[in-house]
């Protein structure tokens, strides 16, 4: 760990609430776009069943 | 091969299956190498000190944060003309990736400013032009969700980003424009060349900015195929239901 001074909160509060942001964006688009795949798949099946 | 093809949705999946693994390993690569190096290998700066190392993610971020509302501008114009709906889904698609980076680099600008500037924020030229382009982005998101029919929304959206698309370039350039206020003129003018960061800053800080850019295009290319995949779902269900 780099020695950070008397800006010590500053610098690992900027990295820490933006690796959070990010990482949020990233599980997100990962779940929405899971979800959409089961939601068109089960929207496939139902239009095979009904002709 | 024309780029047109990838207005298919069929073609636009398979070439976004090829493409995403690449993206996210280089990307999620990059941003690693890019952080890691700035955050523990680089040294402080004599006058910011260790807040210098914010620059690794303030820089990009707000990079990402312009720029994807130009990718926006360019695929709603091509919505506007050629009603390609693949362009409007990957505008709808950079939205909320472009508003992520704006709430970056609006968080990680006060974060550095209060101990340079003595203040979280000033109603300087360049943060005010990024607070408009985050409400501009906010607004964008709501109208997609506020208007049922599909196009009708990426119509009035398309419409929409031609307009914020002023304050996307005054933020871009508002240090030249205005002469005046706290924020520093741009560190690393891509147009001209010329720098005035340091080359042990700089290395980890282009790395950043690459890792930025392509974590940007790896989430819009998978959030794109989410988007065409829930259409197709809608459009199969609306034709189930009207089947008698």
């Amino acid at each position: 760990m780099p020695d950070l001074g008397k800006y010590a909160f500053e610098v690992l509060s900027a990295y820490g609430v933006s690796l959070v942001m990010l990482a949020l964006l990233v599980v997100l688009t990962l779940r929405r776009g899971r979800a959409a795949r089961a939601t068109l798949d089960a929207a496939e099946r139902e239009a095979k069943r009904d002709g | 091969m024309s780029i047109w093809t990838y207005a298919n949705p069929v073609k636009f999946l398979s070439l976004s299956a090829r493409v995403q693994p690449v993206l996210w390993v280089l990307s999620l690569g990059c941003v690693a190498v890019g952080l890691i190096w700035g955050f523990f290998g680089t040294p402080d700066d004599f006058r910011q000190g260790s807040t210098v190392k914010i620059i690794y993610l303030h820089v990009p971020a707000a990079l990402i944060a312009i720029n994807a509302w130009f990718m926006m501008l360019i695929t709603s114009l091509i919505w506007l003309i050629r009603r390609h709906h693949v362009s409007a889904l990957a505008a709808k698609a950079a939205a909320p990736v472009g508003m992520v980076m704006t709430v970056i680099a609006l968080l990680t600008g006060a974060i550095w400013g209060q101990p340079m500037w003595g203040t979280w924020w000033a109603w300087d030229p360049r943060l005010t032009s990024f607070l408009i382009l985050f409400l501009f982005y906010l607004g964008y998101i709501a109208l997609w969700e506020a208007v049922e029919d599909p196009d009708t929304a990426a119509d009035l959206t398309s419409v929409l980003c031609l307009v914020g698309s002023v304050f996307a370039v005054l933020s871009r350039y508002a240090v030249q424009f205005w002469n005046q206020g706290l924020h520093q003129g741009t560190s690393v003018p891509v147009a001209t060349g010329g720098r005035s960061v340091s080359d042990v800053f700089f290395y980890p800080l282009a790395i950043s900015m690459v890792g930025f850019g392509l974590l940007f295009l790896a989430l819009v290319f998978y959030r794109t195929g989410t988007e065409i995949r829930l259409r197709r779902a809608a459009a199969l269900r609306a034709r189930t239901m009207r089947q008698p």
